[in-house]
């Protein structure tokens, strides 16, 4: 059960698996996510859906702590011990006249499947990815297929505009006029998109990515603050309008077990390399 | 007769020091000797009023006769003609309030400690490796989904198994058990002990699905189409909070989240085990009942220098079981009682550093019968806190009534059923245990699942709604 169908390290530092799946691949829609375990005494973490055939479901992921090493050192014919979805609401698809899509980090690859079905539902799409250097983008071709055309912005200026998305943003946003912008990634990248779509009034859809447990509303650590309610992302979202966003509790929280994900990576270091 | 001996014999504990240092078991069982002993007390009433008091009406004399003629193994197979899961039921029922409270012998002070025996017999059994498996009925052909794992799902399947359906378990977590094994505490429960009881109805023949979250990996009107039946026991999952300021501060968990941590995901083996989990110095949990005293024990043994459990009527109305409230004392647990939490304080980290509360005193009483706590005015007092675990309540996960059209729900998004059979509104569907009670008890929603198991073999065999 849930074998490692493919693994492949596509940029430095990301990571996708293919993971062998009998239910989830029939029911996932855009925007939902998955929670896996790499083995037995691992954590449970929260990957989004970046594609799925009937095979199985695709994950992308930044290698940052130990729970995704663990995940990337998983091997073809390897076996996860928990895959678990798909969950949270699915992305609203309607008809758009323009949907701007912004992905950053893993979120290059997971933004394709909404991508694509605001395409078939009718929306015309452009697509910004965004890194720090152009060595770190990864499956254009695809995102090409599902937009009119991709813009690049690094950090280094290696490919297309030099800076931060922001930056960027804050010019482009006054020649063009989509209504709608759709984000993932880091957090970071969320907040930064949703504060340049403010002051045009464009509504920016963001994927949070708060701590999560069980994913089905059973623990509430995943809870957000959005117009001021408090919610649970795993449940309620994982998608919510970025100008309703608190964004200091969720960075905040977000940062609960610094200390604790520092030591757990030098143990797990320590294991695995002496 | 017995001569009248009101000596209930103890059962020995984990001496509170050494104990609040780990996460083994506080209670360490009845020896053989002693378990005769105390059987021998039992007056064996013509009328017993101690099955009044059980919920699934074990037959108590008749098993506590057997103990008392060290003939643990024939006891233990009486006792599992009405309950399967003694090992579970002998730790953790509230005998006080059940069997043991009408038991003659409690006019005197003393009852029989029937949940001493019954867990001696079970782990006696499992002990020297007798567990016998049962006559399993011919196949019918039949096949009955359950959701969930916890009592009212495992009772359901073992019931239903031996009566010849193919039973399938879906199960939205990693692990079965339910509130057995992500809420009750390691040292209250082994989780080795939950495991025996899904092993053994593994063995009897049912499959267990994990990882499969009905309402969203599939939707209980999908099931339907592959199933002829389907019982939902998923439990009152979802924490309350109480909307107070201040609550998304770091170091503020609810029960559900903390107890997972630290007993699903193994946090107390932080780092060996990948999931961290905040070792408070100070800690308060607020609230004054079971979930709340298991926390609060949880919260010592993971290291922490203080813990105040908060809460906001006094100590004769809290619902804890009166055994787990001592144990919480002997350890160190402090209380704080007529008190009541109005605001979380930070730093400048978003970092919980107080709890801001007021006291009450109690008026008259509410619907519930316990008198109404009232806040005091101007009695706002500080108290400082790294970490606090809200243990105020459960309701059921809204989860599958929002994915499965035709269910009715009550107030609390319970859902509601046909006491007499467990059935709910919507055809081939019937419910039971916490998603209909609301958090009530392991025994109730054994009970519940047998009354369910009932009617579905009754509905698979006649094909009668
Ligand atoms: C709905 C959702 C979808 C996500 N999709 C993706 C994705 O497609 N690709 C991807 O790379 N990342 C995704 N994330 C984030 C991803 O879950 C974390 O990066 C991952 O858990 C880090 O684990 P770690 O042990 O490697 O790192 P750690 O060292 O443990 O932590 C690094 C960071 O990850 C966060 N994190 C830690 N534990 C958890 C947890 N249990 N749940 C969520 N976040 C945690 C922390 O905030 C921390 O800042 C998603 C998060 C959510 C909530
Ligand atoms: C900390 C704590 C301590 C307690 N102490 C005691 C005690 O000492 N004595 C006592 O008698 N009672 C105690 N209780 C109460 C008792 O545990 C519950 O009443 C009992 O477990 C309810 O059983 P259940 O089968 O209805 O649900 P649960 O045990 O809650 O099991 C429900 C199961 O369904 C699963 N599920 C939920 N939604 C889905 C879904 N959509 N798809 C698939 N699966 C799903 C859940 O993951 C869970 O495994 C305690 C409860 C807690 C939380
Ligand atoms: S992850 Fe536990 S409630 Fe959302």
């Amino acid at each position: 059960m849930y074998e490692i169908l493919k693994s492949e390290r596509l940029v430095p530092n990301i990571h996708l698996l293919k993971i062998e799946s009998e239910f989830i691949p029939k029911k996932a829609r855009p925007g939902q996510f998955v929670i896996l375990q790499a083995d037995e005494r691992g954590e449970r973490i929260p990957l989004t859906l970046a594609d799925w055939d009937e095979e199985g479901i695709t994950v992308i992921f930044l290698t940052i702590g130990t729970s995704t090493r663990k995940l990337a050192a998983l091997k073809e014919g390897d076996s996860l011990y928990t895959l678990v979805g798909p969950l949270g609401r699915p992305t609203e698809i309607s008809s758009h006249r323009e949907v701007l899509g912004i992905g950053g980090c893993y979120g290059i690859g997971a933004i394709y499947p909404a991508l694509k079905a605001f395409q078939e539902a009718g929306s015309s799409v452009r697509t910004i990815i965004e890194a720090r250097s152009a060595n770190l983008f990864y499956w254009t071709d695809r995102l090409s297929r599902v937009s009119g055309e991709i813009l690049y912005v690094t950090r280094d200026g290696s490919k297309g505009f030099t800076g931060h998305i922001d930056q960027f943003l804050k010019d482009y946003l006054k020649e063009n006029h989509p209504d709608l912008v759709y984000v993932v990634g880091c957090t970071f990248l969320l907040y930064l998109v949703a504060e340049a779509t403010r002051p045009f009034g464009i509504k920016t859809i963001v994927s949070l990515n708060p701590i999560m447990i069980d994913g089905t509303g059973m623990c509430g650590v995943c809870r957000v603050i959005v117009g001021g309610k408090t919610k649970f992302a795993c449940v309620d979202g994982p998608e919510f309008d970025g100008h309703e966003v608190d964004w200091n509790v969720l960075f905040a929280r977000k940062h609960s077990y610094f200390d604790e994900e520092l030591r757990s990576l030098s143990f797990f270091e320590c294991e695995r390399y002496g | 007769m017995a001569k009248l001996d009101l000596n209930r014999r103890p059962m020995p504990k984990q001496d509170p020091k050494e104990r609040i240092k780990n996460f083994n078991e506080v209670a360490l069982g009845y020896t053989p000797e002693l378990a005769i002993a105390e059987a021998k007390r039992c007056l064996e009433c013509k009328r017993p009023l101690c099955v009044k008091g059980c919920p699934v009406e074990i037959d108590i004399p008749g098993f506590i006769k057997l103990v008392a003629a060290g003939r643990f193994l024939d006891a233990v197979r009486l006792i599992k003609k009405k309950n399967t899961l003694p090992a579970i039921c002998g730790r953790v029922c509230p005998q006080e309030v059940q069997c043991e409270k009408t038991c003659i012998l409690n006019k005197k002070g003393a009852p029989i400690a029937i949940g001493r025996l019954e867990r001696f017999v079970a782990d006696y059994e499992a002990e020297v490796g007798k567990v016998t498996i049962p006559k399993i009925e011919k196949k019918t052909g039949k096949k009955v989904a359950v959701v969930g794992s916890g009592p009212a799902g495992l009772t359901v399947a073992s019931d239903l198994i031996q009566l010849g359906h193919d039973v399938t378990i879906f199960e939205a977590l990693h692990k079965p058990g339910g509130v057995l094994v992500y809420g009750i505490p390691e040292f209250r429960l082994p989780k080795r002990i939950v495991d025996r009881e899904v092993d053994y109805i593994k063995k009897l023949g049912v499959r267990v699905v994990l990882n499969f979250v009905v309402g969203m990996t599939m939707t209980v009107d999908e099931i339907l189409k592959e199933y002829d039946a389907v019982f939902i026991g998923s439990g009152a999952g979802l924490p309350w909070f109480m909307s107070i300021p201040g609550e998304t501060l770091n170091g503020v968990y609810s029960a559900n989240e903390y107890l997972t941590r630290t007993n699903l995901m193994k946090a107390y083996l932080f780092p060996e085990y990948d999931t961290p989990i905040k070792i408070g110095r100070r800690v308060a949990v607020i609230g004054g009942g079971n979930v709340a005293m298991d926390a609060a024990r949880t919260a010592l043994r993971l290291g922490a220098d203080e813990v105040i459990v908060i809460y906001r009527r006094s100590r004769a109305e809290m619902p804890a079981r009166v055994e787990e409230v001592e144990n919480a004392e002997e350890e160190g647990v402090k209380f704080q009682f007529l008190t009541n939490p109005v605001r979380y304080i930070s730093d400048d980290h978003n970092q919980l550093v107080a709890v801001e509360c007021l006291r009450m005193r109690l008026g008259e009483p509410d619907a519930s019968g316990r008198r109404r706590p009232i806040p005091i005015e101007g009695s706002e007092f500080v108290i400082p806190i790294d970490v606090c675990v809200v243990a105020i309540g459960n309701s059921p996960n809204p989860l599958i009534p929002k994915t499965t059209p035709g269910l009715e729900t009550g107030k609390w998004g319970n859902i509601i059923i046909d006491e007499a059979t467990g059935k709910t509104k919507k055809e081939r569907v019937w419910a039971g245990g916490d998603v209909v009670t609301g958090a009530a008890t392991v025994i109730l929603a054994m009970g519940a699942g047998r009354i369910a198991a009932r009617s579905i073999d009754e509905f698979l065999r006649t094909g009668k709604w």
